[in-house]
Protein backbone atom coordinates (compact mmCIF):
# COMPACT_ATOMS: atom_id res chain seq x y z
CA UNK A 1 0.00 0.00 0.00
CA UNK A 2 1.20 3.38 -1.11
CA UNK A 3 0.38 6.16 1.70
CA UNK A 4 0.74 9.67 0.94
CA UNK A 5 0.68 12.29 4.14
CA UNK A 6 0.00 16.25 3.84
CA UNK A 7 2.25 16.15 1.01
CA UNK A 8 4.20 19.71 -0.12
CA UNK A 9 6.06 20.18 -3.27
CA UNK A 10 7.57 23.28 -4.84
CA UNK A 11 9.64 24.16 -7.57
CA UNK A 12 11.84 26.84 -6.06
CA UNK A 13 9.00 29.41 -4.76
CA UNK A 14 6.33 28.43 -6.87
CA UNK A 15 4.45 25.76 -5.04
CA UNK A 16 3.02 23.23 -6.83
CA UNK A 17 1.10 19.97 -4.86
CA UNK A 18 0.10 21.40 -1.30
CA UNK A 19 -1.55 19.37 1.89
CA UNK A 20 -2.06 15.81 -0.16
CA UNK A 21 -3.38 12.87 1.41
CA UNK A 22 -4.45 9.73 -0.06
CA UNK A 23 -3.40 5.76 0.29
CA UNK A 24 -3.57 3.78 -2.60
CA UNK A 25 -4.26 0.00 -2.25
CA UNK A 26 -2.76 -2.93 -4.12
CA UNK A 27 -4.37 -4.74 -7.10
CA UNK A 28 -5.73 -1.95 -8.38
CA UNK A 29 -6.36 0.57 -11.86
CA UNK A 30 -5.96 4.06 -10.17
CA UNK A 31 -6.59 6.84 -13.20
CA UNK A 32 -5.31 9.80 -11.95
CA UNK A 33 -6.75 13.02 -13.40
CA UNK A 34 -6.40 16.21 -12.96
CA UNK A 35 -6.16 20.16 -15.26
CA UNK A 36 -3.21 21.05 -16.65
CA UNK A 37 -0.42 22.21 -14.47
CA UNK A 38 -2.23 20.76 -11.03
CA UNK A 39 1.26 18.44 -10.67
CA UNK A 40 0.64 15.14 -11.70
CA UNK A 41 3.68 14.68 -13.38
CA UNK A 42 5.44 15.90 -10.18
CA UNK A 43 3.70 13.35 -8.02
CA UNK A 44 4.74 10.70 -9.89
CA UNK A 45 8.20 11.43 -10.04
CA UNK A 46 8.17 12.08 -6.45
CA UNK A 47 6.25 8.24 -5.44
CA UNK A 48 9.34 7.25 -7.93
CA UNK A 49 11.93 9.00 -6.09
CA UNK A 50 13.28 10.91 -8.60
CA UNK A 51 12.23 14.19 -5.92
CA UNK A 52 11.72 14.82 -2.75
CA UNK A 53 9.34 15.77 -0.80
CA UNK A 54 9.38 18.71 0.76
CA UNK A 55 7.12 18.41 3.56
CA UNK A 56 4.98 15.87 4.52
CA UNK A 57 5.76 11.63 3.46
CA UNK A 58 5.37 8.91 1.39
CA UNK A 59 5.48 5.50 2.44
CA UNK A 60 5.42 2.37 -0.25
CA UNK A 61 4.92 -0.61 1.62
CA UNK A 62 7.84 0.82 4.25
CA UNK A 63 9.84 2.48 1.75
CA UNK A 64 10.59 6.07 1.23
CA UNK A 65 10.73 6.57 -2.26
CA UNK A 66 13.59 8.95 -2.08
CA UNK A 67 16.06 6.56 -0.40
CA UNK A 68 16.35 5.00 -3.78
CA UNK A 69 17.44 1.50 -2.27
CA UNK A 70 17.67 -0.68 -4.98
CA UNK A 71 14.86 -3.62 -3.25
CA UNK A 72 12.09 -0.69 -4.15
CA UNK A 73 13.65 0.42 -7.19
CA UNK A 74 13.50 -3.62 -8.95
CA UNK A 75 10.11 -3.66 -7.79
CA UNK A 76 8.77 -0.55 -9.86
CA UNK A 77 8.35 1.00 -13.32
CA UNK A 78 7.76 4.26 -14.08
CA UNK A 79 6.91 5.44 -17.92
CA UNK A 80 7.52 9.01 -18.22
CA UNK A 81 5.66 10.75 -20.99
CA UNK A 82 8.75 11.48 -23.19
CA UNK A 83 10.98 7.92 -24.02
CA UNK A 84 14.10 8.18 -24.99
CA UNK A 85 14.81 6.75 -28.99
CA UNK A 86 17.84 4.28 -27.87
CA UNK A 87 19.91 3.57 -31.27
CA UNK A 88 18.81 -0.58 -30.37
CA UNK A 89 17.12 -2.99 -31.53
CA UNK A 90 13.87 -3.49 -28.85
CA UNK A 91 14.47 -6.45 -28.46
CA UNK A 92 18.13 -6.02 -27.16
CA UNK A 93 16.96 -3.04 -24.92
CA UNK A 94 14.71 -5.44 -22.97
CA UNK A 95 17.50 -7.67 -22.69
CA UNK A 96 20.20 -5.81 -21.36
CA UNK A 97 18.10 -2.77 -19.44
CA UNK A 98 15.52 -5.84 -18.16
CA UNK A 99 18.08 -6.96 -15.96
CA UNK A 100 17.66 -3.94 -13.83
CA UNK A 101 14.02 -5.58 -12.63
CA UNK A 102 14.30 -9.08 -10.99
CA UNK A 103 10.89 -10.07 -12.23
CA UNK A 104 11.46 -8.87 -15.98
CA UNK A 105 10.20 -11.62 -18.29
CA UNK A 106 11.41 -11.44 -22.15
CA UNK A 107 8.75 -13.81 -23.51
CA UNK A 108 6.49 -11.48 -21.80
CA UNK A 109 7.39 -8.59 -23.12
CA UNK A 110 7.78 -10.24 -26.70
CA UNK A 111 3.72 -11.43 -26.35
CA UNK A 112 2.71 -7.78 -25.46
CA UNK A 113 5.08 -6.35 -28.45
CA UNK A 114 2.98 -9.10 -30.59
CA UNK A 115 -0.73 -7.70 -29.02
CA UNK A 116 0.53 -3.71 -30.10
CA UNK A 117 1.99 -5.57 -33.50
CA UNK A 118 5.44 -4.04 -32.77
CA UNK A 119 8.47 -5.54 -34.21
CA UNK A 120 10.88 -6.08 -31.41
CA UNK A 121 13.81 -7.03 -34.07
CA UNK A 122 13.13 -2.98 -35.47
CA UNK A 123 15.69 -0.18 -33.65
CA UNK A 124 14.15 2.07 -31.36
CA UNK A 125 15.43 5.36 -33.03
CA UNK A 126 13.95 4.09 -36.18
CA UNK A 127 10.45 4.03 -34.42
CA UNK A 128 7.29 6.37 -34.69
CA UNK A 129 6.77 7.65 -31.44
CA UNK A 130 3.69 5.61 -31.30
CA UNK A 131 5.88 3.03 -31.84
CA UNK A 132 8.22 4.18 -29.26
CA UNK A 133 6.23 4.34 -27.01
CA UNK A 134 3.88 0.79 -27.12
CA UNK A 135 7.68 -0.49 -26.97
CA UNK A 136 8.14 1.20 -23.70
CA UNK A 137 4.33 0.34 -22.57
CA UNK A 138 6.00 -3.54 -23.37
CA UNK A 139 8.72 -2.98 -21.14
CA UNK A 140 6.76 -1.30 -18.41
CA UNK A 141 4.77 -4.33 -18.00
CA UNK A 142 7.45 -7.28 -18.48
CA UNK A 143 8.85 -5.71 -15.83
CA UNK A 144 6.25 -7.42 -13.45
CA UNK A 145 6.59 -4.63 -11.39
CA UNK A 146 4.27 -4.07 -8.16
CA UNK A 147 3.94 -0.34 -8.50
CA UNK A 148 3.62 0.77 -12.06
CA UNK A 149 3.16 4.62 -12.83
CA UNK A 150 2.93 5.76 -15.95
CA UNK A 151 2.50 9.45 -17.26
CA UNK A 152 0.18 9.84 -20.14
CA UNK A 153 0.59 5.79 -21.60
CA UNK A 154 -2.03 6.49 -24.62
CA UNK A 155 -0.56 9.89 -26.01
CA UNK A 156 0.13 9.11 -29.75
CA UNK A 157 -1.14 5.91 -29.87
CA UNK A 158 -3.12 5.49 -32.80
CA UNK A 159 -6.49 4.32 -32.47
CA UNK A 160 -6.33 0.64 -32.49
CA UNK A 161 -3.53 1.19 -30.26
CA UNK A 162 -5.79 2.40 -27.45
CA UNK A 163 -7.57 -0.86 -27.40
CA UNK A 164 -4.87 -3.13 -27.14
CA UNK A 165 -3.22 -0.63 -24.87
CA UNK A 166 -6.56 -1.73 -22.59
CA UNK A 167 -6.43 -5.16 -23.28
CA UNK A 168 -2.20 -5.38 -22.31
CA UNK A 169 -2.65 -3.43 -18.99
CA UNK A 170 -6.02 -5.84 -17.91
CA UNK A 171 -4.49 -8.86 -19.04
CA UNK A 172 -0.64 -8.23 -18.28
CA UNK A 173 -0.73 -6.50 -14.63
CA UNK A 174 -0.44 -8.70 -11.20
CA UNK A 175 -2.47 -9.15 -9.33
CA UNK A 176 -0.80 -7.89 -6.20
CA UNK A 177 0.44 -4.90 -8.42
CA UNK A 178 -0.91 -0.69 -8.23
CA UNK A 179 -0.86 0.92 -11.67
CA UNK A 180 -1.24 4.39 -11.24
CA UNK A 181 -2.15 6.10 -14.49
CA UNK A 182 -2.01 9.53 -15.56
CA UNK A 183 -3.95 10.79 -18.22
CA UNK A 184 -6.51 13.60 -19.74
CA UNK A 185 -7.19 10.79 -22.48
CA UNK A 186 -10.28 9.67 -19.96
CA UNK A 187 -11.88 7.77 -23.43
CA UNK A 188 -8.87 5.88 -23.67
CA UNK A 189 -9.28 4.40 -20.57
CA UNK A 190 -12.61 4.21 -19.68
CA UNK A 191 -13.36 1.13 -18.10
CA UNK A 192 -10.04 0.24 -17.29
CA UNK A 193 -9.24 3.24 -14.32
CA UNK A 194 -10.88 2.62 -11.03
CA UNK A 195 -10.28 4.05 -8.87
CA UNK A 196 -10.57 7.42 -9.74
CA UNK A 197 -8.22 10.35 -8.54
CA UNK A 198 -9.21 13.96 -9.41
CA UNK A 199 -5.96 16.27 -8.15
CA UNK A 200 -6.52 19.83 -7.40
CA UNK A 201 -3.51 22.66 -6.68
CA UNK A 202 -4.65 22.21 -3.24
CA UNK A 203 -6.02 19.17 -2.77
CA UNK A 204 -7.62 15.27 -3.68
CA UNK A 205 -10.76 16.43 -5.03
CA UNK A 206 -11.63 12.72 -5.33
CA UNK A 207 -10.16 8.92 -4.58
CA UNK A 208 -13.05 6.60 -4.93
CA UNK A 209 -13.81 3.10 -6.72
CA UNK A 210 -16.37 3.47 -10.25
CA UNK A 211 -18.36 1.33 -7.36
CA UNK A 212 -18.56 4.13 -4.76
CA UNK A 213 -19.52 6.44 -7.91
CA UNK A 214 -21.76 5.21 -9.05
CA UNK A 215 -23.34 4.54 -5.51
CA UNK A 216 -22.90 8.18 -4.60
CA UNK A 217 -23.72 9.98 -7.93
CA UNK A 218 -26.33 9.36 -10.86
CA UNK A 219 -25.47 9.60 -14.48
CA UNK A 220 -28.54 10.23 -16.53
CA UNK A 221 -28.49 9.97 -20.01
CA UNK A 222 -32.16 10.51 -20.91
CA UNK A 223 -33.61 13.56 -22.35
CA UNK A 224 -35.30 14.74 -19.18
CA UNK A 225 -34.64 17.61 -17.37
CA UNK A 226 -34.99 17.41 -14.08
CA UNK A 227 -34.21 19.89 -10.75
CA UNK A 228 -31.20 19.23 -8.95
CA UNK A 229 -28.79 18.21 -11.26
CA UNK A 230 -24.83 18.96 -10.43
CA UNK A 231 -23.79 19.07 -13.96
CA UNK A 232 -25.33 18.69 -17.22
CA UNK A 233 -23.91 18.58 -20.74
CA UNK A 234 -25.79 18.53 -23.95
CA UNK A 235 -24.90 16.13 -26.10
CA UNK A 236 -26.01 14.44 -29.69
CA UNK A 237 -29.32 13.21 -29.25
CA UNK A 238 -29.70 13.99 -25.69
CA UNK A 239 -27.69 15.04 -22.62
CA UNK A 240 -25.90 13.89 -19.75
CA UNK A 241 -26.74 14.85 -16.12
CA UNK A 242 -25.24 14.18 -12.59
CA UNK A 243 -27.32 14.43 -9.26
CA UNK A 244 -26.80 13.44 -6.33
CA UNK A 245 -27.56 9.34 -6.03
CA UNK A 246 -30.92 9.14 -4.08
CA UNK A 247 -32.99 6.31 -5.64
CA UNK A 248 -30.00 3.85 -5.34
CA UNK A 249 -29.80 2.33 -9.17
CA UNK A 250 -26.27 2.04 -10.44
CA UNK A 251 -25.84 3.92 -13.43
CA UNK A 252 -22.49 3.92 -15.75
CA UNK A 253 -20.14 6.41 -14.87
CA UNK A 254 -19.22 9.11 -17.32
CA UNK A 255 -15.63 10.13 -16.33
CA UNK A 256 -15.49 13.49 -18.46
CA UNK A 257 -19.13 14.43 -16.56
CA UNK A 258 -17.74 13.50 -13.38
CA UNK A 259 -14.56 15.61 -13.89
CA UNK A 260 -16.91 18.53 -14.94
CA UNK A 261 -19.17 17.85 -12.21
CA UNK A 262 -15.96 17.49 -9.25
CA UNK A 263 -14.56 20.85 -10.57
CA UNK A 264 -18.13 22.95 -9.80
CA UNK A 265 -18.89 21.33 -6.65
CA UNK A 266 -15.70 20.40 -5.12
CA UNK A 267 -17.01 20.92 -1.13
CA UNK A 268 -20.16 19.12 -2.07
CA UNK A 269 -18.59 16.47 -4.02
CA UNK A 270 -16.13 15.89 -1.13
CA UNK A 271 -18.95 16.00 1.75
CA UNK A 272 -20.90 13.43 -0.17
CA UNK A 273 -17.85 11.19 -0.53
CA UNK A 274 -16.72 11.35 3.28
CA UNK A 275 -19.66 10.30 4.31
CA UNK B 1 -17.96 -5.22 -26.16
CA UNK B 2 -20.01 -1.88 -26.67
CA UNK B 3 -21.33 -0.16 -23.90
CA UNK B 4 -23.81 1.88 -25.05
CA UNK B 5 -26.60 1.95 -22.29
CA UNK B 6 -26.72 4.02 -18.97
CA UNK B 7 -26.68 1.09 -16.59
CA UNK B 8 -23.38 0.51 -14.59
CA UNK B 9 -20.92 -1.54 -16.98
CA UNK B 10 -20.74 -4.45 -14.33
CA UNK B 11 -24.41 -4.98 -14.70
CA UNK B 12 -24.31 -4.65 -18.83
CA UNK B 13 -21.39 -7.62 -18.43
CA UNK B 14 -24.04 -9.36 -16.28
CA UNK B 15 -26.77 -8.80 -19.06
CA UNK B 16 -24.44 -10.48 -21.63
CA UNK B 17 -23.58 -13.35 -20.00
CA UNK B 18 -27.21 -13.87 -19.48
CA UNK B 19 -27.92 -13.44 -22.91
CA UNK B 20 -25.63 -15.98 -23.78
CA UNK B 21 -27.21 -18.13 -21.82
CA UNK B 22 -30.89 -17.97 -22.86
CA UNK B 23 -29.33 -18.12 -26.88
CA UNK B 24 -27.37 -21.66 -25.61
CA UNK B 25 -24.07 -20.29 -26.26
CA UNK B 26 -23.48 -20.85 -21.98
CA UNK B 27 -24.38 -24.52 -21.28
CA UNK B 28 -24.59 -25.68 -18.01
CA UNK B 29 -21.61 -26.71 -15.83
CA UNK B 30 -19.60 -25.26 -18.89
CA UNK B 31 -16.68 -22.79 -17.31
CA UNK B 32 -16.78 -19.41 -18.22
CA UNK B 33 -13.28 -17.22 -18.51
CA UNK B 34 -11.63 -15.76 -15.57
CA UNK B 35 -12.21 -12.48 -14.67
CA UNK B 36 -8.70 -11.43 -15.81
CA UNK B 37 -9.07 -13.37 -19.45
CA UNK B 38 -12.53 -11.92 -19.70
CA UNK B 39 -11.55 -8.23 -18.66
CA UNK B 40 -8.69 -8.49 -21.50
CA UNK B 41 -11.08 -9.66 -23.90
CA UNK B 42 -13.77 -6.87 -23.98
CA UNK B 43 -10.89 -3.94 -22.28
CA UNK B 44 -12.48 -4.01 -18.67
CA UNK B 45 -11.12 -3.78 -15.43
CA UNK B 46 -10.83 -7.30 -14.35
CA UNK B 47 -11.82 -5.74 -10.48
CA UNK B 48 -15.40 -4.84 -12.53
CA UNK B 49 -15.80 -8.50 -14.45
CA UNK B 50 -15.45 -9.50 -10.58
CA UNK B 51 -18.26 -8.02 -9.94
CA UNK B 52 -20.13 -9.06 -12.08
CA UNK B 53 -19.35 -12.76 -11.05
CA UNK B 54 -20.54 -12.23 -7.59
CA UNK B 55 -23.66 -10.41 -8.49
CA UNK B 56 -24.02 -13.69 -10.83
CA UNK B 57 -22.84 -16.08 -7.98
CA UNK B 58 -25.12 -14.49 -5.32
CA UNK B 59 -28.12 -14.83 -8.18
CA UNK B 60 -27.35 -18.70 -8.68
CA UNK B 61 -26.69 -18.24 -11.97
CA UNK B 62 -22.69 -19.12 -11.72
CA UNK B 63 -20.88 -21.00 -9.10
CA UNK B 64 -17.60 -20.83 -8.16
CA UNK B 65 -15.11 -23.74 -8.03
CA UNK B 66 -12.50 -22.49 -5.32
CA UNK B 67 -9.26 -22.73 -7.11
CA UNK B 68 -10.53 -23.73 -10.50
CA UNK B 69 -12.79 -21.01 -11.81
CA UNK B 70 -16.70 -20.05 -12.43
CA UNK B 71 -19.17 -22.13 -14.15
CA UNK B 72 -22.71 -22.13 -15.45
CA UNK B 73 -25.53 -23.05 -12.81
CA UNK B 74 -27.36 -26.17 -13.75
CA UNK B 75 -30.73 -24.03 -13.14
CA UNK B 76 -29.21 -21.12 -14.83
CA UNK B 77 -31.45 -20.81 -17.82
CA UNK B 78 -34.33 -21.05 -15.62
CA UNK B 79 -33.07 -18.23 -12.85
CA UNK B 80 -31.84 -16.30 -16.20
CA UNK B 81 -35.88 -16.18 -17.72
CA UNK B 82 -37.16 -15.23 -14.55
CA UNK B 83 -34.47 -12.46 -14.26
CA UNK B 84 -35.03 -10.91 -17.55
CA UNK B 85 -38.48 -11.36 -17.84
CA UNK B 86 -39.35 -9.48 -14.47
CA UNK B 87 -37.21 -6.82 -15.93
CA UNK B 88 -38.50 -6.63 -19.05
CA UNK B 89 -41.75 -6.04 -17.37
CA UNK B 90 -40.62 -3.48 -14.72
CA UNK B 91 -38.09 -1.73 -17.32
CA UNK B 92 -38.84 -1.88 -21.08
CA UNK B 93 -42.42 -2.44 -21.13
CA UNK B 94 -42.84 0.74 -19.17
CA UNK B 95 -40.65 2.20 -21.67
CA UNK B 96 -42.69 0.86 -24.78
CA UNK B 97 -46.24 1.94 -23.02
CA UNK B 98 -45.01 5.29 -23.00
CA UNK B 99 -43.38 5.47 -26.43
CA UNK B 100 -46.62 4.07 -27.51
CA UNK B 101 -48.76 6.61 -25.90
CA UNK B 102 -46.57 9.80 -26.86
CA UNK B 103 -46.94 8.49 -30.50
CA UNK B 104 -50.56 7.88 -30.25
CA UNK B 105 -49.95 3.51 -31.10
CA UNK B 106 -52.96 1.36 -29.92
CA UNK B 107 -52.26 -1.94 -28.10
CA UNK B 108 -54.05 -3.50 -31.16
CA UNK B 109 -50.93 -3.58 -33.42
CA UNK B 110 -49.97 -6.12 -31.24
CA UNK B 111 -52.30 -8.48 -32.94
CA UNK B 112 -50.49 -7.60 -36.26
CA UNK B 113 -47.75 -8.47 -35.00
Amino acid sequence: MISIENLGFSYGEKPVLKNITMTLEEGKIYGLLGENGVGKTTLLTLLCGLKNVKTGSIDVDGHVPYKREPSFLSDLYYLSDEVPEVNMKATDYAKNYGKFWEKFDITKFQEIMGIFENDPEQKMNRMSFGQLKKTYISFALACNCKYIFMDEPTNGLDIPSKAQFRKAVTKYTGEDSTLLISTHQVRDLENIIDPIIILDRQDVLLNASIAEISEKLYFDYSNERKDGALYSEMIPGGSIQVYPNTSGEESKVNIEALFNTVHLHKELVKGIFHK
Amino acid sequence: MEFNSNKAIYLQICDAICEQILSGGLLPDARIQSVREYGADIGVNPNTVMRSYEKLTNEGIIYNKRGIGYFISPDAREITLHRLRNEFMENELPKIVKRMKLLGIDASVFKEV
